[in-house]
């Protein structure tokens, strides 16, 4: 099973949804992650054959789609809100697509819906009705729906985004080993880099409807291609500060340090910090030190999150191990090793050179 | 501004068969911030609703300071509420919705101005005060009901039912940073409902987690976080959870499967036990040391700024939260260390003591 | 409780969805939808269309005999529209319209405001109200025949011997104006209430909860939640009302039958006099075509107006 988008383009009125999209997804789970209003939905959609594309086209093994409905393709479709048949049981919402499908065998209808809801952890729930049950278990229900039936494309746009986060995460290593040996195109959106990350699949990161870049989800963390990229898969998000490239050096913000490998030959660079490499005591030689006021300290017990303002009212947040305690108004120096820094290109944002990465890819 | 005092409340939807809030005493005290965390269906709402006065308890008295202020409606309580999804006068604009609250409530012209404008400018709404609020995003149009929340001066509490759900994640940051900010100047009292745990560790002074309607435990995220009283919280806080493993205690002794893991500390009659250490406070080292215990590798999932060792322990799961330079191999056996003081017992969910080392290594 | 949870939920989710809904416009485009409207266009065809096209051939003619006619060209449309009685019975009718409006919106607003939103009551209010619905366009004529004569009705002989005001529909314009207006009042106000109840049930409770908490007055609670949410069933209500009275046929035929003089002729009273009474064809048939436009026109002008206010 192969899904091919060639030149998929999506234009309403003056504005551009999805820009000369080309992917190929094989077999197997594909993740799509992106920022809110970065194309995921209408990408999905326009797969599924709900909406049609403005250019382009959508090739299911080696067939293309476009003259076929939707009602005749072989896709199933699960949303972020949980949309079931409220009037039906959980047993009849699952069993309606091996009802419809007039190839399937009616009287192995029952045993596919055991299946498929032992499978999502709902087989005591069969005989209650969506509205009897908690947000989790609708859409478990709306997840085995769309696994019923055997399909070519299944379609699934950020299904677990309403859920609690604990569910999430339950759901998340349920689904990664459901979705490890399926035979059809599995295309799951989200927003979520945990996601993308725990779901260890090939990660699809999408811009301003425009495919980024294609790539491991976590080789892409550890090396992101671009600031885009960088930012996409980053939570908490990722520090910028603003840098100079001046004889082979970089410096930022009074601190410098010797430009990578990779030497930039723009004149104006922009920094990425991950908050947890940033630290405030004694930090190596040749650390970046910035001179920082204590603004705000979270504690999650695993973690302090410090929010720090630079000179020039930069903010930085530092995560650090732990719980610390601290005062807001409180003087601090914020260091981080230049290793860990990633430089992008001020203009275009792509990655002009990150240590961090090497070390990951020799060892 | 005062304490707010819950006395014997509880709440049932259906005439007191089933509790949605088993009656409960508690305190909010004056100018804290509060997170309520729990699962959805745990009664989170329901106290919420409560103390806003949207819902009358079945049972109990609520005090404001040393009023009694259980039959007293909404608008005479002075609270304010920021709910889950927008809520906006869709045909006002920014700057009226803002202002609708201090309007109702007759401030002077110019200290309305003032507050609009200070709030605005907080969240980062000023570019927007005069569009009307139909036509923002989603988003903002909650940053929008979080900014009516919180104009008004004098209010014995804000109550902020997971204002953040419909928010980017990258923006969720910046907003509650912003919210902390706020309650730094302004000292109300905060009670904020989520099912995420982030959000609530990183706002509150105070985590109270709910639990099938009742209080499980409450105290300062690093509390929570490094000494959980219940299963329930060391499952539900932190990410992932607790890892949990059934275990025996004899002889002053806990045993996982045949192993010796550790020495138990507290009084405990012996009999089966569980034993339950964060992923954060398991070590993974070729060497043994101790307390831990020997387990296969299943797999190491990359996380970015952190990796995860899955291993399994007799059927069981036990998860290790490593830095991202470390190197496990699948299949591989090793050995997972517990931190002294983070792994603790547990019987009937309860915490009933914690292990210790063994003393000159004993043990098997 | 669960129903409760489930409620609360299905509420709160609501908001979002519409904000999700504006955001992404996303309709699959499929041009065999048309084969389902063909039944339509086809039995329109047959029961308006060609009926009209015989109007139109009438308007154009003096018909004396069916087979003796000749034709007129726009000849009744000029005299028909210079016509004093029908003038009169335009500006009639317009004004019938008018109060109609001021006094059903309101009035049907109001009702739906008080109506309670849950509990067992809501069915039992819903009944009530929707009972002068459920009865004939001619019996309800029939009924307040009866009940504003001041002899046998109640209404009448109350306010004729208890309040002690002279009433007598048959005889006064203004009580024939005031008893027609009122039973349509009766008849047609629970509609507008439905229409408006609908439109208020589908607002998710905390809406309300807000404003309890913003110290919103019960006024500022309707002004700026309540109404907002209303325009779309309102400019539904708002046509239909006004199509419908200025229509109006039935019941002052049955209470008044025009009269007394031309008080309560309207222009179907007028119009039916001049094609079933005097069998007009040509007068009547012009006479129709210019009702039908002016419907028409100020139909659109309200649509339009109502519509677009909301932007």
């Amino acid at each position: 099973m192969a899904l091919v988008l060639d030149g998929v383009c999506v234009r309403q009125r003056d504005e551009i949804w999805l820009d000369d999209i080309n992917l190929e997804l094989s077999s197997g789970m594909t993740v799509l992650i992106g920022p809110l209003g970065a194309g995921k939905t209408t990408l999905m959609r326009v797969v599924a054959g709900l909406h049609p594309p403005g250019a382009g086209r959508v090739i299911v093994d080696g067939k293309d789609v476009a003259s076929i409905s939707v009602r005749k393709r072989s896709v199933a479709f699960v949303y972020q809100q949980f949309i079931n048949y409220p009037s039906l049981t959980v047993h009849e919402n699952i069993a309606s697509p091996l009802r419809l499908d007039r190839a399937f065998p009616k009287d192995q209808v029952d045993r596919r819906v055991g299946e498929v809801a032992e499978l999502m952890g709902i087989g005591d729930l069969l005989p209650r009705r969506p509205s009897e049950l908690s947000g989790g278990q609708q859409q478990r229900t709306a997840i085995a729906r769309a696994l019923a039936r055997p399909v070519d494309v299944l379609l699934l746009d950020e299904p677990l985004a309403n859920l609690d986060y604990k569910l999430r995460e339950q759901l998340r290593g349920d689904l990664k080993s459901m979705f490890g040996q399926s035979k059809g195109v599995v295309l799951y959106s989200t927003s979520d880099p945990a996601e993308a990350l725990g779901f260890a699949a090939p990660t699809v990161v999408l811009g301003e409807g425009r495919v980024r870049h294609v790539g491991d989800a976590a080789d892409m963390y550890d090396r992101p291609p671009t600031l885009a990229v960088a930012a996409t898969l980053s939570d908490p998000p990722l520090n910028l500060l603003p840098g100079v490239v001046r004889d082979g050096w970089i410096e930022c913000m009074g601190a410098s340090f010797e430009a990578p490998r990779a030497h930039a030959r723009a004149e104006r660079v922009v920094l990425g910090v991950r908050p947890h490499q940033v630290s405030i005591e004694g930090a190596g030689p040749g650390a970046l030190a910035f001179p920082a006021e204590i603004r705000l300290a979270e504690v999650t017990g695993s973690a302090t999150f410090l929010h720090l303002l630079l000179r020039g009212g930069t903010h930085l947040v530092a995560q650090l191990p732990g719980t610390r305690l601290f005062t807001p108004g409180q003087q601090a120096t914020a260091y981080v090793d230049p290793a860990h820094v990633l430089v992008f290109d001020e203009a275009g944002g792509d990655l002009l050179a990150s240590s961090t990465a090497e070390v990951d890819l020799h060892g | 501004m005062a304490d707010i005092r819950l006395e014997g409340v509880g709440h049932s939807y259906d005439g007191g068969r089933t509790w949605a809030l088993k009656p409960m005493t508690w305190t909010w005290r004056e100018a804290r911030a509060y997170a309520l965390l729990g699962p959805s269906g745990c009664g989170k709402t329901t106290l919420l609703n409560i103390v806003s006065g949207l819902l009358s308890p079945t049972v109990g008295r609520i005090w404001f300071g040393d009023r009694d202020v259980t039959s007293v409606p909404t608008a005479g309580r002075n609270i304010a509420q920021v709910f889950q999804f927008p809520v906006l006068y869709e045909q006002m604009s920014v700057y009226d919705n803002l202002a609708f609250p201090l309007r109702n409530r007759r401030y002077p012209k110019a200290e309305i101005d003032q507050r609009v404008r200070r709030v605005s400018q907080l969240l980062g709404l000023d570019e927007h005060l005069h569009r009307r609020s139909r036509r923002l995003d989603p988003g903002r149009q909650q940053i929008v009901s979080l900014g009516r929340g919180l104009v008004r001066s004098e209010v014995a509490a804000v109550l902020l039912d997971e204002p953040l759900t419909v928010i980017d994640p990258a923006l969720k940051w910046t907003l509650r940073s912003k919210l902390k900010e706020i309650h730094r100047d302004t000292g109300h009292t905060l009670i904020y409902v989520t099912h995420d745990q982030t959000e609530a560790l990183t706002f509150a002074d105070e985590v109270v987690v709910l639990k099938d309607g009742e209080v499980v435990q409450s105290g300062t995220p690093a509390e929570l976080f490094l000494s959980p009283a219940h299963e329930f919280v060391g499952h539900f806080i932190g990410s992932p959870g607790m890892n949990v493993l059934p275990a025996e205690v004899a002889g002053g002794l806990v045993r996982v499967g045949e192993a010796v893991i550790g020495r138990a500390v507290g009084e405990l009659p012996p009999g089966p036990v569980r034993v339950g250490v964060r992923p954060e406070f398991v070590r993974v080292s070729a060497a043994r040391e101790t307390p831990g215990v020997k387990a296969r590798v299943k797999g190491v999932d990359r996380m970015g700024a952190y990796h995860l060792v899955r291993a399994d322990v007799d059927g069981h799961d036990l998860v290790a939260k490593v830095d991202a330079g470390s190197h496990h191999t699948p299949g591989a056996v090793e050995f997972f260390h517990f931190a002294a003081d983070g792994a603790f017992l547990f019987r009937d969910e309860v915490r009933c003591g914690s292990i210790a080392p063994l003393e000159g290594g004993q043990g098997a | 409780m669960t129903s409760q949870l489930a409620e609360d939920a299905g509420a709160e989710t609501s908001p979002r969805e519409e904000a999700r809904g504006r955001q992404a416009d996303l309709k699959p485009k499929n041009n065999r939808a048309w084969f389902l409207v063909l039944p339509v266009v086809v039995s329109v065809a047959f029961t308006a269309v060609i009926p009209l096209m015989t109007v139109v051939n009438f308007s154009v003619q003096d018909i004396f005999t069916p087979t003796d006619r000749i034709f007129v060209g726009l000849d009744w449309f000029r005299s028909i529209s210079r016509d004093p009685e029908v003038r009169a019975a335009f500006l009639r009718t317009l004004l019938f319209s008018a109060q109609v409006l001021l006094v059903e919106i309101p009035l049907g607003v109001a009702i739906a405001v008080c109506m309670p939103r849950r509990g067992v009551s809501v069915s039992v209010a819903l009944v009530v109200v929707a009972l002068p619905l459920l009865i004939p366009w001619n019996v309800v004529g029939t009924i307040w025949q009866i009940f504003a004569r001041g002899d046998i009705g109640l209404g009448g002989w109350t306010i004729n011997n208890v309040l002690g005001i002279g009433f007598n529909y048959t005889l006064d314009s203004t009580d024939a104006w005031i008893t027609v207006l009122l039973m349509d009042v009766w008849h047609w106000t629970p509609l507008v209430a439905l229409l408006a109840y609908a439109g208020l049930r589908s607002i998710p409770d905390p809406y309300f909860q807000a404003a309890q908490i913003d110290a919103a007055s019960a006024w500022a609670t309707f002004r700026h939640i309540q109404l907002p949410r209303l325009r779309g069933v309102l400019t539904i209500a708002v046509l239909l009302r006004f199509m419908d009275s200025f229509m109006i046929y039935t019941e002052p035929f049955v209470v008044t039958g025009g009269g007394p003089g031309n008080a309560t002729s309207f222009l179907s009273i007028l119009l039916s006099k001049i094609a079933v009474g005097q069998f007009d064809l040509g007068p009547a048939g012009a006479f129709s075509l210019l009702y039908f436009l002016i419907v028409q026109i100020i139909s659109y002008v309200f649509f339009t107006v109502l519509t677009r206010s909301g932007r």
